[in-house]
């Protein structure tokens, strides 16, 4: 099923309820990509003093604003969600009002969205203020970041979706997260893997984000920019109609 | 006179193999107060999964508010429905006023609107000077309570109650239900479950006892007990004790549990030969409940 405008109210129920905790989510959103930047720019830097034709905190930089939008939505929408679905009964609350489960699974996976473009416009902002962004192009990556919210959004709410215990979701980073974080190319260029993995890639949410930013961050658009956004919005509607249907089937029985 | 407010015919909802509701046939008319009265497990949450849309029928027919159960359905239908759950289910991070105000909002309630209704809720709830204060502060009974003001936030035409007052201190408890009759007495619609047979007796204008998924009772409280049990009941504790042979015969039915004898006494039964069978026992003689009624129906043994 389809999510009506109602969503935007369970978004705004999200953002309500995140108020609280809106300082220490700032200071964390600082805090993650400034240890990223520092300690591999500076440490890796020291030896890679190049990568790509670019100085490597600058080639790092883009990687750093994709992973701070990915990690965001994807809390957001497992540990989050599942909070909300297991533990509080929010889901529960809600589905007694004339919200339907795609209205709610929408509304989170916007939350998320939104969430993630607030990061990725701090790391950003971060990032231009350490002379790293070359091109006018990447005030785009905000508007990007938002459909890698949504995307990896979608994918959190399959895996709660699907989970039956804390426990469960350190499969999905174990096993899904983080080879997606080392595969991907935000620490070095992924076309220095070999085929095989570089093939592996392709099929990596995170891989298609982190090409755009490097392009909007840099001022390359190409035609490949151009496939990995379709890329992504097709994956991201996909996400979005399993995620619906399998919480309907847990919620709706 | 409108349609019933719930017409379930030959209702059935089925988990796999498990049968949580077995072809069940019941209305809830407009303006009474219905209680679906049962052990644990008897289906009686199925059923109000079914009549608040969360939970699918797997066999008959529901109608609920005049509008054939269906997912097209489902927007409208829950619109008019006041919906109080088992769990709690309050946004702990909001402020009582908020969790009103941000409930409202789904219902598309103008903002105006929502902040007038939620004073006015908050005052007949008794919690108005808890109005900015947040959900962890809040007793059992207070968020209880904060819940039925969430559920009545849309002005709705029938209340759904599954549990109202599990877990509430007695005091607690009949401040709930006190608030529920002066819904009832505005003419409210409700269809409510509980385990607590003096809830139903308290609140219903009649009852459904429900067991392994099937009605297998109904009526006013009055009635059933009169129908089922009579109008009194004599408790004898003989703990390890045979039954004494002048209580095998009389004006009664007598039922033996552990170590308690219960004699369901008939209207007839007159006092003196029944004074002179329990000499010297340790016994309690009191008027007949619901709670006869539901054991009588449902027996005595665990359900779990």
């Amino acid at each position: 099923m389809l999510p009506t405008l109602r969503a935007f109210r369970v978004w705004r129920r999200d953002l309500e309820s995140w108020k609280r905790f809106a300082l220490s989510f700032v200071v964390a959103m600082i805090g993650e990509p400034v240890f990223y930047l520092v300690t591999l720019g500076y440490g890796l830097g020291r030896f890679v003093t190049e990568m790509n034709g670019q100085p490597y905190m600058a080639f790092l930089a883009p990687g750093v604003i994709a992973t701070a939008a990915v990690n965001t939505a994807t809390f957001e929408t497992t540990f989050g969600a599942y909070a909300r679905m297991k533990e509080q009964h929010t889901y529960a609350a809600i589905l007694a009002t004339p919200c339907s489960v795609a209205d709610v699974v929408a509304g989170d996976i916007l939350w998320a969205a939104t969430k993630s473009t607030l990061a990725a416009c701090f790391v950003l902002i971060l990032s231009a203020l350490l002379g790293l962004i070359t091109s006018p192009l990447a005030l785009a990556i905000p508007l990007v970041a938002a459909l890698v919210g949504l995307m990896f959004g979608a994918l959190g709410m399959i895996a709660t979706s699907r989970a039956w215990s804390w426990d469960f979701f350190s499969y999905y980073f174990t096993f899904f997260l983080t080879p997606m974080l080392l595969f991907s190319g935000v620490f070095f260029p992924a076309d220095s893997l070999p085929p095989w993995a570089q093939t592996f890639a392709w099929f990596l949410p995170l891989s298609h984000a982190v090409a755009v930013f490097r392009a909007l961050a840099a001022g390359h658009v190409t035609m490949a920019t151009v496939a990995d956004l379709g890329w992504m919005a097709a994956v991201t509607s996909l996400a979005f109609l399993v995620a619906e249907r399998l919480v309907r089937r847990r919620l709706v029985v | 006179m409108a349609e019933a407010a719930v017409v379930a015919a030959n209702l059935s909802k089925r988990f796999g193999a498990r049968v949580a509701v077995d072809d069940i046939s019941f209305r809830v008319e407009r303006g009474e107060c219905l209680a679906l009265l049962g052990p644990n497990g008897a289906g009686k949450t199925t059923i109000i999964k079914m009549v608040t849309c969360v939970a699918r029928p797997t066999a008959g027919s529901l109608t609920v508010l005049g509008h054939p159960m269906s997912q097209a359905n489902h927007t409208t239908i829950k619109a008019r429905l006041g919906i109080v759950q088992q769990e709690e289910s309050l946004d702990p991070d909001l402020s009582v006023e908020k969790n009103l105000t941000i409930y409202a909002s789904y219902f598309a309630i103008p903002r105006r609107d929502a902040e007038r209704r939620s004073a006015e809720l908050m005052e007949f709830v008794e919690l108005s000077e808890q109005r900015r204060a947040r959900i962890h502060t809040l007793s059992g009974g207070m968020k209880r309570r904060l819940m039925l003001a969430r559920a009545l936030i849309n002005e709705p035409e029938m209340l759904v109650l599954d549990e109202p007052t599990t877990g509430l201190d007695p005091q607690v408890r009949r401040l709930v239900w006190e608030r529920i009759r002066s819904l009832k007495r505005q003419g409210l619609t409700i269809l409510l479950t509980t385990h607590y047979m003096e809830e139903a007796a308290q609140l219903s204008d009649r009852v459904i006892v429900i067991d392994r998924g099937r009605i297998i009772a109904e009526g006013d409280p009055a009635t059933l007990i009169q129908k089922h049990v009579g109008a009194e009941v004599v408790e004898v504790r003989l703990d390890e004790a045979e039954m004494p042979v002048s209580l095998t015969s009389g004006a009664w039915r007598s039922e033996r549990v552990g170590d308690v004898l219960y004699l369901y006494l008939m209207a007839q039964t007159s006092d003196t030969p029944l004074l002179a069978a329990l000499r010297g026992l340790d016994f309690t003689r009191r008027r007949a409940t619901l709670e006869d009624v539901f054991l009588t129906l449902t027996g005595h043994g665990l359900r779990e």
